[in-house]
C-alpha cells in the first residue's frame, strides 16, 4: 500500500484573460498556445525544475475540440517541450475544470501515485462559444430529468433569485460594484502582475503584446449597472454587468508532494487541506458551492469561521451571495474576494479554477495571520467545488487559528 | 535630404507590387517602457512569403520615420521589427528586379535600400530586429541594419543567396555584416554559402555566426525577444558580440582571409561569374572604410550587376529551378500514374545497389533485387544494407527506421519472385541484347500493367523493349551519377510508351525527390548529346592539333563548374570515348569520335596529379598520344565554333522536339551537368553571344535574356 503523502501548490501563473469574440484580443490565438505560454511561463520561473521529473499534466476545457481538443494535458505538454516521457490528459467538469485538474492531480500526489505535476485548464469562449456543439439527451427533457432553463446560465441565476428573495437585484449589482473596484485597486497595487505570463498576439495591426486582463471595467458606477438590460427575462435581475462575462484566458499550477517539494527546494505556496464536489438541482446550478463547501468543512474538521480568506469564483453575483448568506458572512466582507473576482476579471470557464488558486496564494503570502482559505465555485448541470487550503505562512498569531485540528 | 521621391523611376515601374505592410503596436514593457512594434505583414498566407518591392520600403521609411519623431517626442523607448508568422522577408521582389530598365533604376533600387533600411540607425532610440521566420537577402539586411537582433530558434532559414543569384547583398549586407561577425563568418554566408547550393543558415548557426544577439524557442519567441530588449534597454543585459572583429582581425587576418577566399573562388569556379567577386571587393573594403563610403559601393556594384547579363541569366535559371522544375512540361496528369508498391531492380551491381538504396528510402516499399548468381546478389544486398548502416551511424535515419528499411530490401537469383513488383529497372550491362533479354525473361513473370524502366543512357529505349509482349509499358528513366546527389532524370518516351507509364515515371522520380525532364527517344536524349558535342568539338581539336591548354581556354568564358578533359577524367575516360562513339554514329555529320580518347582511356588519365588530387597539368604521355594534328585553332576559334555547334544542335533539337521548350535544355543541363546560373544554362548564353544569330538567324527566347545599359 502506498502511504499518504501531503500536496503543496508550489506555484501557478496565468495568461491575462481576454474579452471572447471577434474584438478581442486572442481572436487570432489557438487555445492550445494560450495553456501553451501559460507552461512556458510556469517552467521559466523554475528553472532548475527537472522536468523529466513531472508525472503528470492535466489540462481542463469544457469544450473539447479542434484547437482546444487533441487530449490538451498531452498535446500541450509536447508543444511547451517537455520531455516526451511526460504524460498528460485533458479534463472536463464545465467551469471547475481547472479546479478538478487540481483535486484530481492531487488525489494522485496524496495517493502516492505522483511526485510532481501540473494542472490546469483553458478556456477560448471566443473560439469555442459555451454550449457549441453540445447534443443533449432528448430523455433530459423527456423525463423531466432536468429542466429546459438548466442549459441557460443566466437563467439558472434568475432562479436564485427566485428561491431566495432577500438577494435583490440591488445587492447584486453592489457586490458587481465592488468586485470591478476592488479588481481595480489591486491592478493599481501591482497584485496580479507578478502572476500574469504575457502572451503575444496576432491582429490586424500586427504583433502585440497581452499584458493586462482585457474585461476589466474600473468606471462602473451603480447608476450604470441598473440600466443593463436583463437577457435572461423580462424585468429580470441577471444583468452582464452583475455577471462574469465571455472570456479567453489559461491557467496553470506546479503541484508536488510535500517530500518532494522539499527534494527538489521548492517553496509551498499553499497546502491542501481537502477538496468535496457537490451536486444540486441543474436549474439553479448557482448555489453548489454551498453543499460542497459544507463537505469539505467537513472532511477537514474545520467550521467556516476558521477560513480567513475565500477566493470564491463569480460566475453571477447572486449565486456569490447566496453562499455568504447561507454561512452569515456579510456581502461586504473584507476576507471574501479582496482583490475582485471574476465579475471583473473575467471567466474562461474551465481554467477559472486555478485564477482563485493563484490569487489565494497570494494573499496568504501576505497574511500570515490567516491560517485557512477556501477556493470555491459553481458548476454547469449543477454541481459546486471547494478547495480548503492552509497558509504555509501562517504565523500562529490569529484568532482564528484557535480551534483547528 | 533623400525623399521617397527620389525613387519615381523605380516605383513607377511597381504598379502590381504585392506590398508588405508595415503595421504598428506599442507594446507596455515590464519596465514601464513603450517598444514601437513593427510587423511587416503582406497580408497573404504562408505560400506568399513578405516581399521588400519599392512601395514596401517606402511604407517602412515613414513609418521609421514616424517613430523618430515619437522617440524624440518620448512617447517611446525602442523600436522593434518581426514578420508575420513563419517569415520575416524573404528580400527583394525577383521578380520585379529581374525587370529593371536601366542600370540608374537598377542603382535607385539598392539607395532605396539603403535609405530606408538605414534608418533603423537613426531613430534616436535603440532598434531591435526578432527574427522569427525565413529571412533572406533584403529580409536579413533589415536586421543587420538595426542595433540588436533576436532569433528563433526554428527559423526555416536565413540567408544572403544574392551571389547565388549573380548580384551583391547591396542594402548594408556587403557592408555590415563583417563588422558585427568578422571577415571569415562572412564570407560564408555571403560566398560560400550562396555557391553551395545555396545553403541557409539554421537559426542556431546564424546565432553562433553572430548574426543575432540571443536565441529563443519559438513557442514564446516574440514574448522572450521582447522581454529581452527590455533588458538591454534597462541595462540588465549587456550585449557581448564575441566575433566582432577587433583591431588584430582588421590589421591582419582580413587581408588574408580575402586572399584565400579569392584563391578559393578562382579554382572552384573560375573568374567568369561577376557577382562572387564583386562581393569580395566589397568585404575587403568593409575593413576600414565608413559606413556611408561602404553603402555607396554596394550602390554601384547592385547598379552593375542587376543590370547585367548574369543577373538576368541567373533570374531565369532561379525559375526554370523552382517553377518549372516542380511542373515538368509535356508531363501527363499525375491522377492516371500507377502506384509504385514494391519495386525490382534487374542486375545487382553498384548502379542497381545505388537504385535500390534510393527506391527503398524514398518509396518505402519492398525493393528486390537479382542477379546472375546468389554471390553478386548476396553483395548487393550485403552493400545497400551497409549503406542503410551507414546513415543509422550518422544519425540520419532513427533505428526504427534502419529495422524498416533493412527488411524491406530482398535479393534473388528467381524472377519469379518479381511477380508483385509494379515497377521494374534494369542496371544491367550497357549492351541492347542483354537489356532486350532480361526485360523479355522477367516480363513472363510479371502483371500486365507492371512499369519497366531502363537506365540506358546511349541506346533506343524502344528498341530495348523490341521483345516486350507490352512495349508500352516501357520507359526511359535515366539517373546521373552520383545517383544520391544529381537533382536530375530524364525520363525518356518512346513512341509506344502510353500515358500511365509516363506519368508513373513522372511521378515515381518526384518521390524520390528528382527532377524530370521530358524527352524524346532521341540518342544521348539532352544531357549527353550537349556533352558529347561539346567533348566531341575538344577532342577534334586536340586531334587536329590544338594544345589541351588552349581547348581548356576556349571554355573558360562558358564559366563552366570544370574543363572538357576535367569532365572526360570525371565520368570515366572509356565512358566518355563511348559516347563520343555513340553520338559519331548516331549523328556522324555533326559529332566527332576520337580514336585518341580511346588511347587515353589506355593510358587512364589527361593530367599530371600531385599525391593529393590536384591537377599539376597535363600528362606528357597524353601528350604524346594526341600528337600529330597540324590544323590548330586558337581558343577564340574554337570557342566561336563550340557556340555555334550547340546553338545549332539545340536548334535541332527543339526542331525534333526532343523536349518542349529551350527551357528544358537548359532546365537539363543545369540539374544534370551543373552548368551555371549565370549562363542561364546554355540558351541566353547562346543567344546573347550571337551564336543564335549567326547560326539560325533568330534567337532561342524573345527578348533574349540580357542585361540593359
Amino acid at each position: 500500500m502506498a502511504e499518504r503523502h501531503e500536496v503543496v501548490f508550489v506555484d501557478g501563473v496565468r495568461t491575462p484573460f481576454g474579452r471572447a469574440g471577434e474584438k478581442g484580443m486572442y481572436w487570432n490565438t489557438r487555445a492550445d498556445d494560450l495553456i501553451v505560454k501559460a507552461m512556458v511561463g510556469l517552467l521559466e520561473r523554475h528553472p532548475d525544475l527537472p522536468k523529466d521529473r513531472i508525472d503528470d499534466v492535466a489540462i481542463a476545457a469544457t469544450t473539447q475540440t479542434g484547437d482546444q481538443g487533441l487530449t490538451l494535458g498531452r498535446s500541450a505538454a509536447i508543444l511547451a517541450g517537455l520531455p516526451k516521457s511526460v504524460p498528460g490528459f485533458a479534463i472536463d467538469r464545465m467551469c471547475a475544470g481547472a479546479m478538478t485538474s487540481v483535486t484530481t492531480i492531487s488525489g494522485g500526489i496524496a495517493f502516492g501515485a505522483y511526485d510532481l505535476a501540473l494542472a490546469g485548464g483553458v478556456e477560448h469562449m471566443g473560439r469555442h462559444p459555451m454550449g457549441s456543439g453540445v447534443d443533449p439527451n432528448p430523455r433530459f427533457l423527456s423525463e423531466k430529468l432536468v429542466n429546459a432553463e438548466a442549459l441557460n446560465m443566466g437563467n439558472t441565476a434568475e432562479k436564485i433569485h427566485d428561491r431566495f428573495p432577500q438577494l435583490t437585484k440591488e445587492r447584486a449589482d453592489h457586490y458587481a460594484l465592488r468586485s470591478q473596484q476592488k479588481a481595480a485597486a489591486a491592478y493599481e497595487a501591482g497584485k496580479f502582475q507578478p502572476d500574469l505570463i504575457p502572451v503575444a498576439i496576432q491582429s490586424d495591426a500586427g504583433w502585440g503584446l497581452a499584458t493586462r486582463d482585457e474585461a476589466l471595467r474600473p468606471d462602473t458606477t451603480l447608476e450604470g449597472l441598473a440600466t443593463l438590460k436583463t437577457p435572461f427575462r423580462p424585468h429580470g435581475r441577471v444583468t452582464a454587468g452583475n455577471s462574469s462575462g465571455l472570456n479567453d484566458g489559461a491557467t496553470i499550477s506546479l503541484l508536488a508532494s510535500e517530500a518532494m517539494a522539499k527534494e527538489l527546494g521548492l517553496t509551498a505556496k499553499m497546502k491542501l487541506v481537502s477538496f468535496a464536489f457537490a451536486g444540486v438541482e441543474p436549474e439553479i446550478m448557482g448555489i453548489g458551492p454551498v453543499p460542497s463547501t459544507e463537505k469539505a468543512l467537513k472532511k477537514a474538521g474545520l467550521t467556516i469561521d476558521q477560513i480567513g480568506l475565500f477566493e470564491l469564483n463569480e460566475a453571477f453575483a447572486v449565486q456569490v451571495l447566496s453562499l455568504l448568506d447561507h454561512f452569515g458572512i456579510d456581502d461586504d466582507d473584507p476576507r471574501v474576494n479582496q482583490w475582485g473576482g471574476a465579475i471583473a476579471i473575467g471567466h474562461p470557464l474551465a481554467s477559472s479554477g486555478v485564477r482563485l488558486m493563484i490569487q489565494l496564494a497570494a494573499q496568504f503570502k501576505e497574511r500570515p495571520d490567516v491560517q485557512y482559505g477556501l477556493t470555491a465555485m459553481c458548476v454547469g448541470l449543477g454541481q459546486g467545488g471547494s478547495v480548503i487550503w492552509e497558509n504555509p505562512y501562517f504565523d500562529g498569531k490569529s484568532a482564528l487559528s484557535k480551534g483547528a485540528k | 535630404m533623400t525623399t521617397a521621391e527620389d525613387f519615381a523611376d523605380l516605383r513607377a515601374m511597381s504598379q502590381d507590387e504585392v506590398i508588405t505592410h508595415s503595421y504598428l503596436r506599442d507594446v507596455p514593457l515590464a519596465s514601464g517602457k513603450t517598444l514601437a512594434l513593427i510587423t511587416l505583414d503582406n497580408n497573404r498566407d504562408h505560400t506568399r512569403p513578405s516581399t521588400l518591392g519599392p512601395e514596401t520600403l517606402v511604407e517602412f521609411a515613414a513609418m521609421l520615420d514616424a517613430q523618430k519623431e515619437r522617440a524624440a517626442k518620448g512617447e517611446i523607448a525602442a523600436v522593434a521589427v518581426t514578420g508575420k508568422p513563419f517569415f520575416l522577408a524573404a528580400g527583394a521582389d525577383l521578380t520585379q528586379a529581374g525587370d529593371i530598365p536601366s542600370r540608374a533604376v537598377g542603382k535607385q533600387m539598392a539607395q532605396l535600400g539603403h535609405w530606408s533600411l538605414g534608418k533603423l540607425s537613426e531613430l534616436g532610440v535603440p532598434s531591435f530586429v526578432f527574427i522569427n521566420g525565413l529571412a533572406l537577402g533584403g529580409g536579413v539586411e533589415i536586421g543587420l541594419n538595426a542595433d540588436y537582433r533576436t532569433i528563433d530558434r526554428n527559423i526555416p532559414g536565413l540567408a544572403l543567396p544574392e551571389v547565388f543569384l549573380g548580384i551583391i547583398p547591396g542594402w548594408g549586407g556587403a557592408y555590415l555584416l563583417p563588422n558585427l561577425i568578422g571577415i571569415e563568418n562572412a564570407l560564408k554566408v555571403v560566398i560560400e554559402n550562396p555557391l553551395k547550393n545555396n545553403t541557409m543558415l539554421k537559426g542556431q548557426e546564424a546565432f553562433d555566426l553572430g548574426i543575432a544577439d540571443a536565441i529563443f524557442d519559438s513557442v514564446s519567441f516574440l514574448e522572450d525577444s521582447i522581454a529581452w530588449a527590455d533588458a538591454v534597454l534597462t541595462g540588465k543585459i549587456k550585449v557581448k558580440r564575441a566575433n566582432e572583429p577587433g583591431k588584430v582581425e582588421r590589421a591582419v587576418k582580413w587581408d588574408i582571409a580575402i586572399g584565400i577566399a579569392t584563391k578559393t573562388l578562382e579554382s572552384r569556379i573560375g573568374k567568369i561569374a561577376l557577382s562572387p567577386y564583386r562581393a569580395l571587393d566589397l568585404l575587403k573594403a568593409a575593413k576600414n572604410t565608413d559606413k556611408k563610403t561602404g553603402f555607396a559601393a554596394e550602390d554601384d556594384a547592385l547598379a552593375d550587376l542587376i543590370s547585367g547579363d548574369q543577373f538576368r541569366a541567373s533570374i531565369y535559371a532561379f525559375n526554370l529551378v523552382q517553377k518549372r522544375a516542380k511542373r515538368p512540361a509535356g508531363a501527363p496528369d499525375r491522377k492516371i500514374a500507377k502506384p509504385v508498391t514494391k519495386v525490382g531492380v534487374i542486375g545487382a551491381g553498384l548502379m542497381a545497389s545505388q537504385f535500390a538504396l534510393l527506391f527503398v528510402r524514398r518509396l518505402k516499399v519492398p525493393v528486390v533485387i537479382t542477379d546472375l548468381d546468389q554471390a553478386r546478389v548476396d553483395k548487393g544486398v550485403g552493400y545497400i544494407h551497409d549503406e542503410i548502416q551507414k546513415l543509422l551511424d550518422k544519425k540520419r535515419i532513427s533505428p526504427d527506421e534502419a529495422n524498416r528499411l533493412t527488411a524491406l530490401v530482398s535479393g534473388t537469383t528467381n524472377k519469379a519472385d518479381f511477380a508483385e513488383c509494379d515497377w521494374v529497372i534494369e542496371a544491367v550491362f550497357e549492351e541492347l541484347g542483354v537489356k532486350q533479354d532480361v526485360f523479355a525473361d522477367v516480363e513472363q513473370y510479371l502483371s500486365d500493367t507492371a512499369v519497366l524502366a531502363t537506365n540506358t543512357s546511349s541506346l533506343s529505349v524502344e528498341q530495348i523493349g523490341a521483345k516486350l509482349k507490352h512495349p508500352e509499358r516501357l520507359v526511359g528513366f535515366h539517373f546521373f551519377n552520383p545517383v544520391a546527389v544529381m537533382p536530375l532524370i530524364e525520363v525518356v518516351k518512346t513512341r509506344k510508351t502510353d500515358d500511365e507509364t509516363l506519368s508513373t515515371a513522372m511521378v515515381t522520380a518526384a518521390a524520390l525527390y528528382k527532377n524530370a525532364v521530358n524527352t524524346t527517344d532521341t540518342p544521348g536524349f539532352v544531357v549527353n548529346r550537349i556533352l558529347a558535342k561539346v567533348l566531341g568539338e575538344a577532342m577534334h581539336a586536340v586531334d587536329t592539333g590544338t594544345p589541351f591548354e588552349t581547348v581548356e581556354e576556349s571554355t573558360r568564358p562558358f564559366g563552366l563548374p570544370m574543363t572538357p578533359f576535367e569532365l572526360l577524367e570525371l565520368v570515366g575516360l572509356q565512358v566518355g570515348a563511348h559516347v563520343l562513339d555513340t553520338h559519331h554514329a548516331a549523328f556522324p555529320d555533326r559529332f566527332f569520335e576520337s580514336q585518341n580518347l580511346h588511347r587515353l582511356a589506355e593510358l587512364g588519365h589527361i593530367f599530371e596529379r600531385d599525391s593529393k588530387g590536384k591537377i599539376k597539368g597535363i600528362d606528357k604521355k597524353a601528350r604524346d598520344i594526341v600528337a600529330g594534328g597540324t590544323t590548330p585553332m586558337t581558343a577564340e576559334e574554337l570557342r566561336i565554333r563550340i557556340e555555334d555547334g550547340l546553338a545549332d544542335e539545340i536548334h535541332r533539337m527543339l526542331d525534333e522536339k526532343v523536349v518542349e521548350a529551350a527551357e528544358d535544355i537548359d532546365l537539363c543541363l543545369i540539374l544534370g551537368a551543373g552548368y551555371p546560373f549565370q549562363m542561364g544554362g546554355v540558351t541566353p548564353y547562346l543567344d546573347r553571344v550571337g551564336a543564335s544569330e549567326r547560326v539560325f538567324h533568330d534567337t532561342f527566347h524573345h527578348p533574349v535574356i540580357k542585361g540593359v545599359a
